[in-house]
């Protein structure tokens, strides 16, 4: 498993249990608003939850306009 | 009146301790209601902080401690009326509000801030005011005035800076960032990162220490310590009110108002 294929895992294996949803309804490519159901205030949970198990800072303004899984992984394992 | 069960806030003095909670929905949006409220409770509160050496504020809301003012009806209200009488309006509640804050910035309590969630605009600024911030691990703070054209109004610039480095205090006011609990300790702001729901707790057990010492001698350090800037206060509520006479404000906050995004509250 390559190392973004590592933190994609971790942040689906995340957002399942922080959203309690089934792990396998989480697809890498799916728009997790709409997969989730997460209004704005969730989204910064899940922001909040991300940044405290990866040890990063995410600035708000690299996530806009990210929606899916994927591209959230590089986005974090460029922080890493 | 040492209980009071409002539409916004409550309160109670116990052994010694004033709660003070927010519950107003969605997230304790700060409007008028919550405004007269808290003028109600500045009143009382030099009453009751004769039989008290604590304040603990904190949110009973899941989303978070405040989201800041209330928009919606900043926007509702600005509308109904000519931009002249807007900009005046506007002037009456900042410096009704910043009656309140430096009231509860000046008391001699020491006042702790108990925060989760979402602490943001105007419910950073009213955490600010409080000597002590104990924030949730899911705490976020954030000023994100700058996208609606304006600053922070309700004392933020200034209780920032008197608290933190000019550079950490930039970098929030101008990028509209969230710092998350551990980043805003790590900066100085928050005292103590504890679990997901024990900010309360941590924030009482803090009261109880705080009981043990001489409360006239808890509040000489904190006068000696804790100045309130007074003149960059007032430099503020003059800025913010020139800033919202602005076109680009009414299309700030129409956009909010109006928004279907995910993510109205993400700078």
């Amino acid at each position: 498993m390559s190392t973004v294929e590592k933190t994609l895992d971790e942040i689906l294996n995340l957002a399942a249990a922080h959203f309690k949803v089934p792990r396998e309804k989480l697809v890498p490519d799916d728009d997790f608003f709409k997969t989730l159901g997460i209004d704005s205030l969730q989204t910064l949970d899940l922001l909040t939850k991300l940044e405290n198990h990866f040890h990063v800072e995410l600035p708000d303004y690299e996530l806009q306009g990210v929606s899916d899984f994927r591209t959230l992984a590089r986005k974090i394992q460029a922080r890493l | 009146m040492n209980k009071f069960r409002g539409q916004a806030l409550s309160w109670e003095l116990k052994r010694g301790v004033i709660e003070l909670a927010l519950h107003r929905e969605p997230c304790n949006e700060l409007g008028s209601l919550a405004l007269g409220e808290f003028e109600e409770f500045a009143t009382r509160l030099d009453a009751m902080q004769r039989e008290a050496h604590a304040l603990i504020v904190y949110s009973e809301l899941k989303p978070g401690f405040c989201a800041g003012a209330d928009l919606r009806e900043l926007y509702q209200r600005s509308q109904a009326m000519e931009k002249r009488e807007a900009v005046k309006g506007v002037r009456n509640f900042l410096e009704r509000i910043h009656r309140v804050l430096n009231h509860i910035d000046d008391s001699p309590l020491t006042t702790i801030a108990a925060v989760h969630g979402v602490t943001f605009g105007g419910g950073f600024e009213l955490a600010l005011a409080c000597d002590v911030i104990i924030a949730d691990k899911m705490a976020r703070f954030c000023f994100p005035e700058l996208r609606l054209g304006l600053i922070p109004g309700f004392g933020g610039i200034p209780r920032l800076k008197r608290d933190l480095g000019n550079a950490v205090v930039r970098d929030l006011l101008l990028t509209g960032r969230s710092f998350n609990a551990t980043k805003a300790q790590q900066v100085g702001l928050v005292s103590q990162v504890v679990g997901e729901g024990e900010a309360l707790r941590a924030a009482r057990a803090t009261a109880l220490q705080l009981g043990k010492f001489d409360r006239a001698t808890a509040a000489a350090a904190k006068k000696f310590i804790k100045p309130i800037p007074h003149e960059e206060l007032r430099r503020e509520i003059d800025l913010f009110c020139e800033l919202f006479s602005q076109p680009a404000v009414e299309a700030g906050l129409k956009k909010f108002v109006e928004s279907t995004d995910a993510q109205p509250y993400l700078p």
